[in-house]
């Protein structure tokens, strides 16, 4: 087990460095008009906090494009390694890292929230789908499955912010509620986003569900189960479900990167100060130096969370552990 | 395979093939899978729709008329009109139009990327493939929609720029497909034959290799359409994809539509259906061609009756049990 683990450690390294690698080539890559247009843009609204003149050599000063490229990568990564520093914002001069604290947490709140309603609606009706099928469940179910991965996240978010204000004159909360100050005020504000990104996500894990009972019920060791007088229930649940969810909790940590990513667009449909909305007001911005970083961030907690989807498979998995 | 003894519907299996392959394949396709056939009419539909978007469209896409504001679904104008007068039928005509182009365009460019990153480090393996994978590594490992951003930002918006950003971004993560397809196919006998009187491997390639990699690459090809499609929507949608105004179905659900969803709620609805019936159509469409194709890759098991199911389970737990082992030799 330990040599399995420290083995995906020492693989992580490089696809880490790359990643550093490519985020940062990210604000390199920011063409020279786009700095015109940045110096452009700050002097018309008078933004920068510094009494500097804006120019443009104070504008790639601030992006580090005024030394050479080994060496702005060297001090960006070594800032972030030995400070935990990603730069400042180029609109507000505050510390990024400042912004992502406050970021992360309802992002991570949200897509967990979908990820656990997944799970919860994806195994039950995957696995009644299995044991029952070519029933009339087993039909509804898979047909909901496949509008799940058809209806975009984003029109089923439209249409339940929509829909309830026209027959109801319900909408939902603008203003955000942090999970200290109101827990219960808080949960009702991210469950219906969290619905909707978890009933999407459902869908294809439902669909793996389904597959991998109807093979493993199909085993000798499941008769052999029934042929000694056990029930339904255990047969089912201990005997095929376990072995059938090995597959689903790699799938589980394929489906994070998505969930990640679709958390963008409910925050930005059910107006949550989370990640995706610092994205896009990055990007609106122009501000560089927060693009990356929310990029670098959410690379590492895929990483980490793939990581840890590894560890939890070779430990549910005895093969794997004992090689 | 020794499918000769029995056919897939259970009967008896003519001899030789009486029809061109494509036909044959579509007998089958109809036959074997009524929803995989529905789907694929709603994919020529768009694609018939797509191409004479001109002749269908009542109005131009951008034809303003002032006079006719939100004007809700009525005999003139059968699916309404929009904030500033559009009819938003012609506008959904002309959004199936982008999707086409997205959807082909971005898949097109998938497969191609995909299939030079697999064969490369599937065939080659060692050190290349560990490389090489290490790059695919770090680029799934960002969420695809803040990827895209960061990429959209850099490249600014236009359709173009949707389809390559999307169709490179995706193509990396499905070389791994093609990957373990090529290394798979490598160990046949006929590739050491091939070794063996001396063929290059360019030629090793792209003569016996590629043919037995054509069923992966179909289905990335399905797959990625529709995901191609919902990113472009999810792109135009936030503001950062195809700008006004060229009509595409994401945008149209996003700035005004959202503003006057309250009193003209046809306006956010109609792209939205249309939206969700392609990809719907998209996906019923390639469950039945991976179904088809090769049944190792299937999801799930698709809408066939319960013979089909029967056996497709029981090929798929045989392939499944050597498929598992064969992931576990190589996690060690």
């Amino acid at each position: 087990m330990r040599g399995y683990l420290v083995r995906r450690f020492v693989l992580l390294i490089p696809t880490l460095f790359i990643v550093t690698i490519m985020v940062f080539l990210v604000v390199r890559f920011v063409p020279g008009d786009i700095v015109d247009m940045m110096v452009a843009e700050m002097s018309d609204l008078g933004e920068a906090a510094t009494e500097d003149e804006i120019d443009i050599e104070w504008v790639r000063h601030k992006l580090g494009l005024d030394v050479p490229v080994h060496v702005q990568y060297g001090r960006w990564i070594g800032r972030i390694i030995l400070h935990g520093d990603l730069g400042n914002s180029l609109w507000t001069q505050r510390p990024v890292i400042d912004d992502l604290r406050a970021r992360i947490p309802v992002t991570f709140e949200l897509s967990l929230m979908a990820l656990i309603i997944s799970v919860l609606i994806a195994i039950p009706v995957g696995v009644y789908s299995a044991i029952r099928q070519d029933t009339l469940g087993d039909y509804v179910g898979r047909t909901f499955a496949i509008a799940g991965l058809s209806i975009p996240n984003f029109w089923l978010g439209t249409m339940i912010v929509v829909l309830p204000a026209i027959y109801w004159g319900w909408s939902p909360p603008i203003e955000y509620i942090p999970l200290v100050d109101d827990v219960s005020g808080n949960l009702g504000q991210f469950i219906i986003p969290a619905i909707i990104m978890g009933t999407g996500t459902s869908a294809g894990l439902m669909r793996m569900t389904r597959t991998m009972m109807l093979e493993v019920l199909r085993n000798d060791y499941i008769r052999t189960a029934w042929a000694k007088g056990l029930t339904e229930r255990v047969v089912v649940l201990r005997h095929a479900l376990k072995n059938a969810s090995l597959p689903l909790i790699t799938m589980l940590g394929a489906r994070i990167p998505g969930l990640l990513g679709g958390a963008i667009i409910m925050e930005q449909i059910f107006c949550l100060p989370g990640m995706g909305r610092l994205m896009i007001a990055a990007i609106n911005n122009r501000d560089y130096p927060i693009i990356s970083s929310v990029n670098l961030i959410m690379a590492a907690i895929v990483m980490f969370c793939i990581l840890l989807t590894d560890i939890s498979y070779a430990y549910v998995d005895p093969r794997i552990r004992y090689r | 395979m020794s499918d000769k003894a029995v056919g897939t519907t259970g009967g008896p299996v003519p001899e030789a093939r009486k029809h061109f392959w494509l036909i044959d394949f579509f007998i089958r396709l109809v036959r074997e899978k009524p929803m995989g056939t529905f789907g694929g009419v709603i994919v020529l539909m768009l694609l018939f729709v797509g191409i004479f978007a001109d002749f269908l469209a009542p109005f131009g896409y951008n034809y303003i008329n002032l006079k006719a504001i939100l004007v809700p679904p009525s005999a003139g104008y059968i699916l309404g009109t929009d904030n500033i007068g559009r009819d938003l039928l012609s506008r959904i005509i002309y959004g199936a139009r982008i999707s086409m182009f997205v959807g082909l365009g971005a898949a097109t460019l998938d497969v191609l990327v995909a299939t030079l990153i697999g064969l490369i480090s599937g065939y080659f393996g060692g050190k290349v493939d560990l490389i090489l994978q290490r790059f695919v590594d770090a680029v799934i490992v960002f969420p695809a929609l803040f990827f895209y951003l960061a990429v959209m930002a850099i490249v600014g918006p236009g359709l173009l720029q949707v389809i390559f950003c999307i169709g490179i971004l995706t193509g990396i993560g499905s070389s791994r497909l093609i990957r373990s397809a090529v290394m798979g196919a490598k160990q046949n006998v006929y590739v050491d034959a091939a070794k063996s009187i001396g063929a290059s491997n360019a030629r090793i390639l792209i003569r016996h290799i590629l043919p037995n990699v054509f069923a992966p690459v179909i289905i990335i090809f399905t797959i990625a359409m529709g995901a191609a499609i919902i990113a472009e929507a999810s792109l135009s949608f936030l503001g950062f994809g195809i700008p006004p105004p060229i009509p595409s179905w994401g945008g149209m659900l996003s700035g005004p539509s959202r503003k006057y969803m309250v009193d003209a709620p046809w306006m956010a609805i109609w792209p939205g259906l249309a939206l969700s019936l392609v990809v719907y159509g998209i996906n019923m469409f390639g469950d039945a061609l991976r179904d088809l194709l090769d049944p190792r890759l299937r999801g799930g098991v698709g809408g066939m009756g319960a013979y089909g199911s029967e056996k497709a389970s029981k090929a798929l737990a045989k392939r499944t049990e050597k498929s598992l082992r064969a992931s576990v030799q190589k996690n060690e």
